[in-house]
């Protein structure tokens, strides 16, 4: 069953239309990722489908209920953790948590065993009553996705969860991000653009570029989509013309001396493009990772949108004023 | 039932911040404890109060007012604390709650106003210790129910304006456009009998002036409007600024 379904879910600011026909299904108890570079409508589409702001056209349904009319009914379905910090620094991590809880409904009786459960799953027992200023970055995330599960929702929104941590932190989150998979079958939907974070984590991922779905499969599934693996060879005056006649050679790119290919079954086909090319000095094959996906479906310029779409649109809104 | 956990919850965020940031609460009472002890003693030394204020010192007189001033300046600002929630995503996780702005509203409203409480009551104490103000319970009922009026309209119009501001500098433009002219002319520091008339209009349509005059009263025993006026508009002025700043979060884009 879907338990999260749009269609045509677009969304215009002034100037830009930062969601354009966005039409997607997630199922229940997948993890699901949104990737895309900087501006790409990620956060947007995320804002929308947690009723944060409004469809300009297009509807999204959420556990059923739609984003637009049923907004209150959406709320309760689903938990959310935010890109910035969205705890108050002079409170306790279990104070947080308990504001959270009230305002989220959670039934009285069971307030305190749920906050020591959720605090136990990410490992903050014992510093849960320190007050968050003196928390780190990594613990800080840890207690909001804690926080984000305090009332059970169905769906989890995950916005950037590790941006700005370090390696170690990351993948410590990221074994948090499993366990809520698996033991509290939760639904999760993850935007982020780190691609390893993607392949580690994901069910299915959807490219978005430009507010649009450009690829949409589960990782393995979008790398052998590329047709083969990466072969890249340092060779002077590559005979191009003749490798391109080969029928298991795919997106061949000319660069600073240096050829990269894909190529089915590479093991098997090396020697033959070695004949073919010319004089090779160095060789690299390896299989392709979600990062070859990703450049091959949304392009390789830099973007000069600078930060994540958050910010942007703060940028947009105080344009508004 | 949730809506109530809601507005407790937002209660309970402002109320414990409030105590952990001693020096809010230091600094919110050393203006209004510079305007009595200097202010007051030094315009004080060298003016002789008239009419019905005759026999009282010029500390005493502006007492009521310099609770308003306190309840105007701490207050107002309440509403900055708003725009530093949305410079991060507290106000979000705040706003994808599933509680009516409304609820959050109020909860914001009675967090601003028990901050307030406890400010007017320090002042209250040292005003009965050391500033000759006798109090009896009909007074301090009387006072708290003034105060609590202003509380209610001013951290409504501060929220009504943090709600529609995003940046701090602009907050600070506005409010001190507001702040200055509400307090010198609601005659906290001066009676408005003798007035000229055109400095008594403007006196007479800022409603803090009521509250200022309903404290006077209820305090001093000393009055110009009468203490059914003052508390007729100083209800409709709660009132109206309830409904603005409702509607100012009803719209509120994040």
């Amino acid at each position: 069953m879907a338990l999260i379904e749009t269609h045509n879910l677009t969304k215009r600011f002034e100037k830009l239309t930062a969601v354009r026909k966005l039409n997607l299904k997630i199922n229940e108890g997948e993890i699901f990722g949104l990737l895309g570079p900087n501006g790409a409508g990620k956060t947007t589409t995320l804002s929308m489908l947690a009723t944060l702001i409004p469809p300009t056209d297009g509807w999204a349904k959420v556990n059923g209920f739609d984003v637009a009319k049923q907004a209150s009914q959406v709320r309760h379905s689903i938990g959310f953790v935010f890109q910035d910090p969205s705890s108050d620094d002079l409170l306790t991590g279990r104070e947080n948590l308990y504001l959270h809880a009230l305002m989220y409904g959670v039934d009285m009786r069971d307030i305190n065993k749920k906050m020591d459960e959720v605090l136990k799953l990410v490992d903050l027992t014992e510093r849960q009553h320190e007050r968050m200023k003196k928390y780190s970055g990594g613990m800080r995330r840890r207690l909001e996705l804690a926080r984000g599960l305090l009332h059970e929702p169905k769906i989890l929104f995950l916005d950037e969860p590790t941006l700005g941590l370090d390696p170690q932190t990351r993948e410590h989150l990221w074994k948090y991000i499993k366990k809520l998979s698996t033991e509290k079958k939760v639904t999760i939907i993850i935007t982020t653009h780190y691609m390893e974070e993607a392949d580690m984590l994901c069910d299915r991922v959807a490219i978005i570029d430009h507010g649009k779905v450009v690829a949409l499969d589960t990782p393995s599934d979008l790398k052998k989509r590329l047709g083969g693996d990466v072969v890249n060879l340092k060779v002077r005056n590559p005979n191009v013309v003749a490798v391109r006649k080969l029928r298991y050679v795919k997106n061949i790119k000319v660069a600073d001396g240096f050829v990269t290919l894909t190529v089915n079954d590479a093991g098997r086909h090396l020697q033959e493009i070695f004949k073919k090319i010319g004089n090779v000095e160095s060789v690299e094959s390896r299989s392709p990772t979600l990062n070859d996906v990703f450049l091959h479906y949304t392009g390789s310029e830099i973007r000069e949108s600078g930060e994540e779409g958050g910010h942007f649109e703060r940028m947009m809104h105080s344009g508004n004023r | 039932m949730s809506e109530l956990n809601g507005l407790y919850a937002l209660w309970y965020r402002e109320f414990k911040v409030f105590l952990r940031e001693r020096s809010r609460i230091v600094s919110s009472l050393v203006q209004p404890l510079m305007w009595l002890v200097i202010f007051g003693t030094g315009l004080g030394a060298s003016i002789e109060l008239g009419g019905a204020a005759s026999g009282l010192d010029y500390q005493q007189f502006i007492f009521p007012g310099i609770l308003c001033m306190t309840v105007l300046f701490g207050s107002l600002f309440f509403g900055l604390y708003i725009i530093m929630d949305k410079r991060v995503d507290f106000l979000k996780e705040v706003l994808v709650a599933p509680l009516t702005r409304t609820t959050i509203f109020f909860g914001k409203v009675l967090g601003g106003g028990t901050d307030g409480i406890v400010q007017i009551t320090m002042l209250v104490i040292l005003g009965a210790a050391f500033f000759g103000i006798h109090f009896t319970l009909y007074s301090i009922v009387m006072t708290y129910v003034i105060i609590s009026l202003l509380l209610v309209s001013i951290t409504s119009l501060g929220l009504a304006i943090g709600a529609v501001m995003s940046s701090p500098e602009g907050f600070g433009l506005i409010s001190s456009f507001v702040i200055f002219p509400l307090f010198f002319l609601s005659g906290a520091l001066f009676p408005v009998s003798n007035l000229p008339s055109w400095l008594y209009v403007f006196v007479s349509l800022n409603p803090v002036s009521y509250a200022v005059d309903a404290l006077r009263t209820v305090i001093l025993g000393i009055g110009s409007f009468g203490l059914g006026t003052d508390l007729l508009v100083l209800v409709g002025f709660a009132i109206i600024m309830v409904l603005i700043g409702t509607e100012a979060f009803k719209r509120m884009q994040i």
